[in-house]
């Protein structure tokens, strides 16, 4: 069996921290399946996140630096993460589950011939039997699945792999030489950030969530702002509430939006329909405010209150203050 | 312009999913069974494009017999004509739903291939990525905005951190967001004459495609259940038990 090589992302030519839970089950399924793993970073300019994912314990770091990288585009990136797994000779791809893996990943499977796993949650067995669990059906029900080629890629639920640290030993940096074939088919034609001082969803120890109940957006941010200042909070939002425009795309919490497990989730005016449960149930603790007591969130909530929120919020935030 | 769609059948997005006690499958007594929504958004978008630009919009799904139902909505939505692919979803994986979709790509030769971003029984985000690669075309996935100008077509996605823009060439494939458009609904004398619409039916085998899986679901079970929370009774209360009980504030 041939090695794990997990892909790195980065963002502004910096390192995304989701790409540590993919370097954290890389480990565990380097373990159980008796290979070696190394790390790819792909990118134009990509000096510094090599260095920064050489401390993980990795068995090489791979770059293949390349101009016609800068921009990611799918069809481009694929042709040379596929061709770096086969010169390095990994039979094992990974990344995280975000919008970059959830893009890139399938095409890589389809040019490797591999069978490929989505959102593996966690690892089971060993070399002759491996078996890796994902959520179907909004995180209702868990499929335990097993790949029938000899090469497998993964997405990998950043929420059930805690983050790698560094402190396993240096691993080489090796400038991989990987032909970089831009069809010319696709223009990256732009990139429009969501600009936020906030932490990233995905990060925050604490999230707080705004839904329907706040009406708009001056009732959304007039609400949502103080609470997350709070905490030093990241904003999430339902869908409800994104498609209305009222908070950007990439804050929808969900099963079709982003998965997030923080320390403290704080459901705010959100009735807590499956898709939105989907996304934020195995946070360790959820406090839920809607003024309707038989909203579905309660049932997932450790703590509920039945208040309106543009009472309870600032009463809330208020008290906390006062210490 | 020839655009291509599919019209997967899926449970009931608001359904809430109970796995057989045996965990070989899930409880499906009872369930409905709808148009997956990000092929409705699929198929407006490529109804619309079409109504803007003239050409035809040809739906596909793969499924059992009753798929037949939801290939009728897409029917219904404005597409000219279907195509069901027989086979049932214990036979599929998202390679194999790719490979067949690759095929039918093929055969019809479409200006513009647009799928679901996911189907919501699998959750996979899988199949429309595959099929660009199995047929060498661009892609872009998560469409929330499409434009066609001349022989290219602009796409924004939703991506994490943002909007991202590409601009590709034509044939490409697309996946649908939610929030790519509100989807008609079908009126009633547009059901109608979708019953009397051509659908071309045939198997995997007919098409020469390998029914080999690459991936196979070989358990389910019911994900752990989180214990039961409290109700509190004043943001007094709440805040307390943040502080002393959950001690997460
Ligand atoms: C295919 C598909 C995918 C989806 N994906 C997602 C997803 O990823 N994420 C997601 O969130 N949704 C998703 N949805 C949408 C989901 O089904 C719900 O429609 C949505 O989550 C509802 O948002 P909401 O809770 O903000 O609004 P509502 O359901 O309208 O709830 C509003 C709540 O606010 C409460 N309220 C009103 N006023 C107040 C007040 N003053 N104080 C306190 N409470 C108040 C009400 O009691 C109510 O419970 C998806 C749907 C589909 C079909
Ligand atoms: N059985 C099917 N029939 C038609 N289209 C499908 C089928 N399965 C998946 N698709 C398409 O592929 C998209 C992604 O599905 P998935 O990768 O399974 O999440 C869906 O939104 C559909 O557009």
């Amino acid at each position: 069996m041939g090695d794990i090589l997990v892909i790195a992302e980065t963002y502004e030519g910096k390192l995304r921290k989701v790409t540590l839970s993919s370097i954290a089950f890389a480990k565990e399924l380097a373990a159980k399946a008796g290979v070696g793993y190394g790390i790819a970073v792909l990118g134009k300019d990509v000096g510094d996140v090599a260095a920064e994912v050489a401390g993980f314990g990795a068995k090489a770091v791979y770059t293949v630096d390349d101009p016609a990288l800068e921009n990611y585009v799918a069809g481009t990136w694929a042709g040379a993460v596929a061709g770096l797994a086969e010169q390095v000779g990994a039979d094992f791809v990974a990344a995280t589950t975000s919008t970059f893996g959830r893009d890139l990943l399938p095409r890589v499977a389809a040019r490797l011939n591999a069978g490929m796993v989505s959102d593996v949650m966690s690892v089971e067995g060993d070399a002759g039997d491996l078996k890796f669990k994902r959520p179907m059906w909004a995180g209702n029900v868990i499929g335990t699945v097993k790949v029938t080629t000899p090469k497998a890629v993964f997405s990998v639920r950043g929420t059930e792999f805690d983050p790698a640290t560094p402190g396993d030993g240096a691993s080489p940096i090796q400038a991989a030489q990987v032909t970089v074939a831009d069809d010319g088919k696709v223009r990256y034609a732009g990139f429009a950030a969501t600009v936020s001082e906030r932490p990233d969803l995905t990060e925050a120890s604490v999230v707080v969530a705004g839904g329907r109940g706040l009406k708009d957006k001056a009732g959304f941010d007039g609400i949502m702002n103080p609470l997350a200042d709070l905490f030093g909070a990241a904003i999430g939002a339902t869908r409800a509430v994104v498609d209305a425009g009222i908070a950007p795309n990439d804050l929808q919490v969900g099963q079709t939006g982003k998965v997030v497990a923080p320390d403290l989730y704080i459901a705010v005016a959100l009735s807590g329909a499956i898709q939105h449960l989907a996304g934020m149930k195995n946070s360790k603790v959820i406090v839920a405010i809607n003024k309707d007591e038989e909203a579905p969130v309660f049932s997932v909530a450790d703590y509920g209150l039945v208040a309106d929120a543009f009472k309870a919020v600032p009463e809330f935030i208020e008290l906390v203050k006062k210490g | 312009m020839k655009i291509l769609v599919t019209a997967k059948r899926v449970t009931d997005p608001d359904a809430k999913i109970r796995v057989k006690p045996d965990g070989t499958g899930i409880e499906t007594a009872g369930l409905e069974y709808k148009l997956n929504p990000f092929c409705e958004n699929a198929v407006e978008a490529a109804v619309s494009l079409v109504e803007q630009n003239g050409g035809e919009v040809v739906a596909v799904t793969i499924g059992d017999d009753s798929a037949t139902i939801n290939l009728r909505t897409a029917l219904a939505m404005g597409a000219e004509r279907g195509i069901h692919v027989k086979a049932s979803d214990t036979e599929l994986d998202s390679d194999l739903t790719a490979r067949i979709l690759a095929k039918v790509y093929e055969d019809e030769k479409p200006d513009l291939f647009i799928l679901g971003k996911q189907a919501v029984d699998g959750d996979s985000n899988q199949v429309g990525q595959l099929v660009a690669e199995y047929l060498g075309l661009p892609q872009a996935c998560f469409a929330s905005k499409m434009e066609l100008n001349g022989d290219r077509l602009q796409v924004t996605r939703e991506v994490d951190g943002g909007l991202e823009t590409l601009d590709l060439s034509l044939p490409a494939v697309v996946t649908a967001d939610l929030r790519l458009n509100e989807p008609r609904l079908p009126t009633l004398p547009n059901v109608l004459k979708a019953k009397r619409k051509p659908v071309d039916v045939k198997t995997p085998a007919d098409m020469g495609v390998d029914t080999t899986l690459k991936v196979v679901t070989v358990a389910y079970e019911a994900p752990k259940e989180r214990a039961g929370g409290i109700k509190v009774k004043t943001v007094e209360e709440l805040v307390d038990k943040l502080r002393n009980e959950a001690k997460v504030i």
